[in-house]
């Protein structure tokens, strides 16, 4: 069990309990966080659950696999701390996170 | 609480949407979900990608956990089917006799597989594709070595071919269309599909109507074609479509026309109506025109105008079409619409790669695009469509400027 910090794009924040196991875009979608879609169900597909890292947890999220970094890629604000909610698996490590939202998802 | 319930008709990607959504536009009375399959709304996709190949369980394709309904107060009734609505007394009836008074409905029944009547086609071994049942009955005759034949050549019946193939199975799809996917895409892709499954080792013969099954024993053993053709088959897969679900809401005098009739608000023509996701004929703003859709992002979408209805507010539904597929390792993602295109411009060599665009122009405007490996492309498509944005098809075209430039 993880604690997240989802900070929308207004400011207005969510800290969430996560299990482990569970992505950060399932934590967000189970709780109805708005600045995160995941319109495809977690495939890696649609890059509607894009999240920005705040940078301390860089090194504990990992980086991007191939087909991540292209959809990043072309999100309408990418940073360098970008990742997909979907491909980040929530884990004891995590506990403390902290993830920002963008103003859309496109 | 108030004194108010709404029903919502169907447990799957629209229905999960909206009542969550119900409660965050501010409903304070009673939810209840009826769904007739025993499961909570799960995602459909997998079941011809990951589940079909045993990767996911059902679990772990929940769209959301119980716990969220639970939170959310809402009371989720499976395994049930709404039989009948009487919308003078504004009641639901369902197949156990039991009768719900509402002061909203939901509908979200989605859609079921359009159904053949050909001589054999209830001898054992052949299926339809659309639940999770039906995935369960199919993945007990999975067996290497064994032969499998795919009626259609569309997106599921491609996918299912591809799962098959990949554990073993001898696959063959029978198309009617002289090419696959011939509905929706442009004669590039298809012939990529075609390609691509003769690499991976499976045959598509199109132009072939099949006319009947065979069997031994009451199981399938053959299928038959027009052309004289039989196929040996141990499991057939039928994919040629869906119907939507609209015979409830015609029983009770809705406005139906190839799906429940509603605006862009998700608004039925009765006021307490609302209806959601594969069911719904709507007006899609971007491409000015009325439509059925089959995807989860726009059963989702439309579930959130739905649930704003049902509250006295207005969120107009406005998003531009999308669709993915996942065939071997080959992910196909698509934007918008290609009917009524004037113009196809290819990015990538689609003839001997397994990397490539399909662009779909109308009056210079993009309006579709078929993105192969391409993430983005697709990503970059989708934004230039929504904003209706002339295009430049040399730029398209030209491998040396990178999407974002174009
Ligand atoms: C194998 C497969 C693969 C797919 N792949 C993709 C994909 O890759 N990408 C994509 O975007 N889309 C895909 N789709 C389409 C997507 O699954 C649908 O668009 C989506 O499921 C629509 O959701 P819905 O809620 O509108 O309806 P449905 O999912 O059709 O659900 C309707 C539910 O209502 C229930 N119901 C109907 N009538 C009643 C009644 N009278 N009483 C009680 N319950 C009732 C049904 O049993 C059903 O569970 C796929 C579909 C299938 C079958």
């Amino acid at each position: 069990m993880a604690t997240i910090t989802y900070i929308e794009h207004s400011g207005e924040t969510h800290k969430i309990h996560v299990e482990n196991g569970k992505t950060l875009m399932q934590g967000a979608v189970d709780n109805l966080i708005e600045g995160i879609l995941g319109d495809c169900g977690g495939c890696c597909n649609c890059a509607t659950c894009h999240v920005m890292v705040d940078d301390a947890w860089v090194s504990k999220t990992g980086s991007p696999s191939e087909q991540e970094s292209e959809l990043l890629d072309a999100v309408p604000e990418p940073t360098e701390t970008s990742r997909l909610g979907c491909q980040i698996i929530v884990s004891d490590d995590l506990d403390g996170l902290i993830v920002r939202l963008p103003e859309e998802q496109f | 609480m108030e004194d108010k319930t709404c029903i919502i008709i169907g447990a799957s990607h629209a229905a999960a949407q909206l009542a969550p959504s119900l409660r965050q536009q501010g409903w304070q009375g009673k939810i209840i979900l009826i769904g007739e399959e025993p499961h909570l709304p799960y995602h459909r996709p997998p079941l011809s990608k990951t589940f079909l190949s045993g990767e996911q369980d059902v679990e772990s394709m929940l769209i959301r956990p119980a716990a969220v309904y639970e939170k959310f107060d809402i009371e989720v009734r499976l395994g049930m089917r709404v039989e009948s609505i009487d919308r003078a007394n504004k009641t639901v009836t369902l197949v156990n006799g039991e009768c719900l008074e509402y002061s909203k409905l939901a509908f979200c029944t989605g859609a079921r597989p359009r159904q053949v009547d050909l001589p054999g086609v209830d001898l054992k071994g052949i299926y339809y594709l659309r639940n999770i049942a039906d995935v369960e009955r199919i993945k007990s005759r999975v067996i290497a070595g064994n032969r499998a034949v795919i009626v259609g050549g569309g997106y599921i019946g491609l996918e299912t071919a591809a799962m098959l193939s990949s554990q073993g199975m001898k696959v063959t799809v029978v198309e009617m269309a002289p090419r696959v996917l011939a509905r929706v895409t442009a004669p590039e892709l298809s012939a990529f599909y075609r390609r691509l499954h003769r690499e991976e080792g499976v045959s598509i013969k199109t132009m072939a109507s099949v006319t009947g099954f065979q069997g031994r024993e009451g199981h399938v053993k053959q299928v038959l074609c027009a052309d004289g053709e039989e196929l040996p088959a141990d499991l057939v897969i039928i994919g040629i479509g869906v119907v939507p679900n609209v015979e409830l809401a015609e029983a009770a005098g809705l406005v139906v026309d190839n799906g429940i009739v509603v605006d862009q608000f998700a608004q039925t023509s009765d006021p307490d109506i609302v209806a959601a996701g594969d069911v719904t004929h709507h007006p899609n703003l971007i491409y000015s025109h009325s439509l059925r859709l089959e995807s989860v992002p726009n059963a989702t979408e439309q579930a959130k105008s739905a649930a704003a209805s049902l509250c006295g507010k207005t969120l107009v539904y406005n998003a531009l079409p999308w669709f993915w597929s996942d065939q071997y390792k080959v992910k196909l993602q698509i934007a918008g619409l290609s009917q009524g295109h004037d113009q196809v411009v290819i990015r990538g060599d689609h003839k001997t790669s397994r990397s490539f665009a399909v662009f779909y122009l109308r009056e210079g405007k993009l309006i579709c695009a078929d993105c192969i490996n391409r993430p983005q492309e697709f990503m970059i498509s989708k934004r230039l469509i929504a904003q209706g944005q002339s295009v430049d098809p040399q730029r398209l075209a030209d491998e040396a400027i990178v999407p974002r430039d174009f």
